[in-house]
């Protein structure tokens, strides 16, 4: 694009550096070329460096205890160590934490992604008197600290002798939350206000509009929180710590974090291998909607 | 008059359709956080500890000045003020650039972009927390071997380095757990990529052809362009690291060890409340953290007023 518009005679004729103008082209180009092939080397080298954790996670779940242990950290194990996997989630009931992680993972998702795009639709698409001001409120309450309301949350949900479920943690979902409020009103307001219009004088109500025509047209937005609904709930630690005490309740990283060995110690081969499979479903959704998710972020634009 | 009176019916019954679209969140907020906020100020000033054994006494503002002799609660405070010091500039800093990496005309960009986010997907997990304090381990961990290799008594650089202690060293806990957090670049990555994509490009063609270097350009183009997404990228950094719980928790096996050195303002919180079921006393911690919060954000709002450049005037771009 920028060579194109330099090159261009008509254009450049009124500019001062006529005459340089052929080799600033050439160094133009070349430092594009340079930055360009520095950038990629960079990249590279800096996803080695990025991601050599996970590696590491990955070769520690392969060895032996031996080699997990051994003081200069061999790269790679001897030999694969499969049954590590079988060994760790066997050990603890890996599979219930699994099925509770679904469960709970996925009930939050519904109830974000579906509160939270009703709200924001009051948000972006109606008016009315002081809706500018209790937005920028709902955006000011993403300055209360989470542990302001615990304790009284806590205490109220005793109360209602919800301790020891999940529902102190879906049900407060289905009132919306402030981050994906934002977001997804960012999104809606892009949309053009003339299809609401022509929906209204068709005779549609605005809860028709919301479900017929705002909701199929920002899919792309819907998936984002969906996803980044779905990796927080995963991997969310504090609330399920203070809600779940009953071990059949416990979510994976509540199980992950109180790993049981049948012999003491820290067997991190074994934790290794179970780290790997409590992340490895968000890596999985992360992969499947990436596309979805870097361009909804990248486009639709979350800015301050 | 004809043409005016369905206007106006149109506007309020346009005004009645948002309160009922809105009406989960104001629902929502009076329950789970508004009316929860006045409980916990209520209950700071008490000795509430949710159980039938002990009666609850108002006690004034006696949990505030308790805390004021906590040392640990000080340590608490400066653990945090430390962690956020260190973790919320160089993380700034390190997302930034590789947003810019990320910018740039490189082949198999949407591989990258997508790759770079996978360590954000795990960063703050129970997973991410043993990993760290498997990698960090000072006898057989691989950074420690790695140091060793490169400047250690035989090394590739022989200057005599050895591999600290990380999570074992009170000097070193602070440096390992803002490790941990840089792990977790890609959130504000992707913010600032999404403000880089807005920045006009007709500006970067009239710098260069004013003859500004790469570094001129990111000085006087890129940086005040995107003033306002470094200040969102700022304020959320400093709000979350206050926060900071899942590692901290799982590392020092919930006691905050060695020597107070990861006893993170939200851990002592935590502990406080769940552990020792003082929750009167967690309350007022609860609400100085809101305070320290509230006053950090104001302070960072009022020091980059002058710097932040916006497109329009006002808050035109949010609303």
């Amino acid at each position: 694009m920028a060579q194109q518009t330099l090159s261009t005679p008509s254009s450049a004729t009124t500019t001062i550096g006529i005459q340089r103008k052929p080799s600033m082209l050439r160094s133009a180009r070349f430092q594009e070329n340079f930055i360009s092939t520095v950038a990629t080397l960079i990249c590279l080298v800096g996803l080695g460096v990025v991601l050599f954790p996970v590696f590491w996670m990955l070769s520690t779940s392969l060895k032996s205890q031996l080699e997990a242990f051994k003081p200069p950290p061999p790269w790679m194990p001897n030999t694969f160590h499969w049954e590590n996997y079988y060994d760790a989630l066997t050990t603890n009931p890996f599979g219930v934490y699994f099925r509770n992680t679904i469960y709970f993972s996925l009930m939050v998702v519904v109830a974000e992604v579906v509160s939270n795009s009703f709200i924001a639709f009051g948000f972006a698409r109606l008016r009315a008197p002081g809706r500018n001001f209790l937005f920028y409120f709902v955006l000011a309450t993403l300055m209360i600290p989470g542990e302001v309301t615990l304790i009284p949350q806590y205490v109220l949900f005793a109360r209602l002798g919800w301790l020891n479920s999940f529902k102190p943690l879906i049900v407060p979902a289905w009132f919306g939350s402030a981050y994906l409020i934002f977001l997804l009103r960012q999104f809606y307001m892009s949309i053009p206000k003339e299809y609401d219009e022509a929906a209204l004088i068709e005779g549609a109500s605005w809860l028709t509009i919301w479900y017929r025509i705002t909701l199929p047209l920002s899919m792309p937005a819907l998936g984002v929180v969906a996803i980044m609904s779905f990796i927080f709930h995963w991997n969310l630690y504090q609330g399920p710590l203070i809600y779940i005490n009953d071990n059949s309740l416990f979510t994976l990283s509540l199980g992950l974090s109180m790993f049981q060995t049948p012999f003491g110690g820290t067997p991190w081969h074994w934790y290794m291998a179970a780290s790997l499979v409590t992340i490895l479903p968000c890596i999985i959704v992360f992969f499947l909607a990436q596309r979805f998710f870097i361009q909804g972020i990248v486009v639709s634009g979350v800015k301050g | 008059m004809l043409g005016i009176l369905p206007r106006e019916k149109l506007a309020r019954r346009e005004a009645m359709w948002f309160w009922f679209f809105i009406a989960p969140w104001v629902l929502g907020f009076l329950l789970f956080r508004g009316l929860p906020i006045i409980a916990s100020m209520v209950l700071s000033f008490t000795n509430f500890s949710n159980s039938s054994v002990r009666p609850t006494e108002f006690i004034g503002l006696d949990n505030y000045f308790k805390l004021f002799d906590d040392k640990i609660f000080y340590k608490s405070l400066q653990v945090s003020f430390l962690y956020t010091l260190f973790s919320v500039p160089l993380g700034l800093v390190f997302s930034l650039g590789l947003a810019m990496l990320l910018n740039q005309k490189v082949p198999f960009l949407g591989f990258f972009r997508t790759a770079y986010y996978v360590p954000t997907l795990i960063g703050g997990s129970v997973a991410a927390a043993f990993l760290f304090q498997l990698m960090l381990n000072p006898t057989f961990g691989v950074v420690n071997y790695f140091i060793a290799r490169m400047v250690g008594p035989n090394g590739l650089i022989p200057l005599g380095i050895q591999g600290p202690g990380w999570f074992f060293d009170p000097k070193w806990v602070m440096p390992s757990f803002v490790l941990l957090s840089l792990w977790g670049f890609g959130g504000p990555m992707l913010i600032y990529l999404a403000g880089l994509q807005g920045v006009p490009t007709q500006l970067y063609e009239a710098a260069r052809i004013d003859g500004a270097n790469a570094w001129q350009r990111f000085r006087n183009v890129t940086l005040p362009m995107i003033s306002p997404v470094i200040l969102f990228n700022f304020i959320t950094g400093i709000i979350g690291s206050f926060q900071i719980f899942t590692p901290a928790y799982v590392i020092s096996n919930g006691a905050g060890g060695p020597a107070y050195a990861s006893m993170f303002y939200v851990l002592y919180l935590y502990l406080n409340a769940f552990r020792r079921y003082r929750f009167g006393y967690a309350s007022a911690q609860a609400w100085l953290l809101f305070i320290v919060i509230l006053v950090l954000t104001v302070l960072a709002l009022r020091a980059t007023r002058e710097a932040v450049y916006y497109e329009t005037p006002g808050d035109e771009k949010a609303a």
